[in-house]
């Protein structure tokens, strides 16, 4: 059963990563990103992280995709891109050289550390083990607003700052009226 | 693999044939109560509407024109379907069962009766299994709607997009930018539920308000609610909200290019989302199936065995917020669109944000033996603060927009 979810999921997270990639038109690429989330998402389930995997769908399918879909539609660029065109001189070179960098980064980390992810494996209590269904959710709380707290505040700050600049970016005012 | 499917009681230890069996009754039977209780909540909402209009409404179709809405469904299915030329096929196609799907899921998590009294934590009995009479229990429960209403956005949105129309685009970019922006005031309000009851899931949160002193409506102060019930009202693009499909300006929103079959999807998740929505108020702020009980006496129903009383009481309250719905949208005017995103994110984010944290404080404050009066005075005192710091922001770019020729 494990092994079919996992199966099932893994599909569903390559089909959509594939699709994101070479489906020419933009919203179908969003479309095939909003896949491979939720198949992250019932990942996250059949690991018994329930709550990481309501906060993947609301945070990313529901919120970052449909930004993404909305900026598609309302600049119009709804249409087939011309791949022809190279905007900055050799990026796809430099891309697929990052890609395979990532590749062997993530590699290297899975292989050296997979003794200690079993390990770990049986330190998180499952919310459905453990007698209290909240378990799960409370100890992903006391780890966020006691152990790292710090990093918390941080990230926070850091959203905080990318708004504001966003904002500062958005209004900037040239001469006269809005820019 | 218990853990996955384990959300519901009766599914824990070996898969027998009973189990199974009493799973696939209750889908049945949500699917069913949902499709129903939607027929029956259109030929309400048009008798009701009637009846404030001072008119008679459906009356030819059954009794009381109960079928109305079956013919009229009759009618849309043997509708031609058709499909724009400068539409995109697949997300045209797709986009109404990604409107209905969600309608149906949120359904699944609502406590639909059971007998919450004393140590029963709405436990029934059916064949000789414990479990509840909710389709699922997932711990993670009021986050599950959240996460459903998320994806409801995407049905609106596609098929206003694929539509290859441009007041159907037109409409769908409101939708999402509407429910996106309610969504988070919806969140932040359900988060003070979470706090008081101190758990996500939707029995224990029934389970925890037995009586109208227990309420979360009263337990978090009232403000949360009415934050929700109007959140919920624009998320379910409800008027006074459903710019939507403002007929007098996008001739009839984002299911314009809609017809047959795929238009009563729609028509159908929109009812559909209306009745769980209410049914969800119920549950988070109302007691859901939890008979009415003032102290420790009980308005029990005689005659009634407890766990089907449970669903009594749960129909009761929820045809309460169903006729509130329909009595907003007989009496009040529509918002305009520049309105309804400055209510939304200059009013309802704002209070819910600080009740949440006024509530915070009043739980600390009780966990660590604090003084109440002193407690709720600072916090009191620090929300007024931010108060009119929020109102000089607001001042400052009101002031700067006119500079800058703005109109609003």
């Amino acid at each position: 059963m494990e092994l079919f979810v996992f199966t099932c999921a893994s599909v569903m997270v390559l089909v959509g990563a594939l699709g994101v990639i070479f489906r020419k038109h933009p919203v179908h690429a969003a479309l095939s990103l909003v896949l491979t989330l939720f198949g992250i998402a019932v990942l996250f389930v059949a690991q018994s992280a329930e709550f990481l995997a309501a906060v993947q769908v609301i945070v990313y399918a529901g919120a970052i995709v449909i930004l993404f879909l909305f900026v598609i539609m309302l600049l119009g660029v709804d249409k087939a891109e011309d791949l022809k065109i190279e905007p900055i001189a050799s990026q796809r070179w430099i891309a697929g050289l990052a890609g395979l960098g990532m590749v062997g980064l993530l590699t290297a980390a899975v292989v050296s550390g997979s003794d200690v992810l079993r390990e770990r494996g049986l330190g998180i209590a499952s919310s459905v083990a453990g007698e209290n269904a909240d378990a799960n959710i409370q100890q992903l709380a006391n780890s966020i607003f006691s152990d790292y707290v710090f990093a918390f505040e941080v990230t926070s700050v850091l959203l905080v700052v990318a708004v504001v600049g966003t904002v500062l970016l958005a209004r900037r005012r040239t001469g006269k009226g809005i820019a | 693999m218990i853990s996955l499917l384990a959300i519901d009681p009766v599914l824990k230890g070996d898969l027998l044939w009973t189990p199974l069996l009493i799973v696939i009754l209750k889908v049945l039977v949500v699917f069913v109560t949902g499709l129903v209780a939607t027929m029956l909540m259109v030929w309400f909402e048009r008798k009701v509407v009637a009846g404030m209009g001072n008119r008679i409404g459906p009356n030819k179709a059954g009794p009381f024109g109960l079928l109305q809405t079956l013919a009229d469904g009759i009618k849309l299915f043997f509708k031609e379907d058709l499909v724009p030329d400068r539409a995109d096929p697949f997300v045209f196609k797709i986009a109404p069962f990604l409107a209905f799907v969600p309608a149906f899921l949120s359904f699944s998590i609502i406590p639909l009766g059971g007998d919450f009294r004393g140590d029963n934590a709405g436990m029934v009995t059916w064949f000789g299994h414990e479990t509840r009479v909710q389709l699922a229990d997932p711990s993670i429960g009021v986050l599950f709607t959240l996460a459903i209403s998320a994806i409801a956005v995407y049905g609106i949105m596609l098929a206003g997009w694929s539509s290859g129309s441009k007041y159907p685009l037109l409409g769908s970019v409101r939708a999402s930018a509407q429910m996106v922006s309610y969504e988070a005031a919806l969140g932040l309000s359900l988060a003070a539920v979470i706090l008081v009851s101190k758990t996500l899931s939707t029995s224990g949160i029934v389970a925890a308000q037995s009586s109208i002193g227990n309420w979360n409506v009263v337990a978090t102060g009232v403000v949360p609610f009415i934050i929700f019930f109007i959140a919920a009202t624009a998320e379910l693009n409800r008027p006074p909200f459903d710019l939507v499909e403002a007929e007098q300006e996008l001739v009839g929103g984002f299911n314009t290019e809609y017809s047959s079959i795929r238009f009563s999807l729609f028509y159908l998740a929109e009812f559909m989302n209306t009745v769980t929505m209410s049914a969800l108020m119920v549950t988070l702020f109302f007691g859901g199936p939890q008979p009415i009980a003032f102290g420790n006496t009980v308005l029990d129903i005689p005659l009634l065995p407890n766990g089907i009383e449970g669903s009594v009481w749960l129909l009761l309250k929820t045809l309460v917020f169903l006729y509130t719905y329909v009595w907003l949208r007989a009496t009040l005017p529509r918002f305009r669109y520049d309105q309804l995103m400055d209510f939304g994110w200059k009013i309802l984010i704002p209070a819910s944000l600080g009740w949440f944290m006024l509530l915070a404080a009043q739980r600390l404050g009780k966990n660590e033996g604090w003084n109440t009066i002193v407690v709720t005075g600072a916090s009191v005192l620090v929300l007024i603060i931010c108060y009119l710091l929020l109102q000089r922001a607001f001042s400052v770019s009101n002031k700067q927009r006119e500079a800058e020729g703005s109109m609003f």
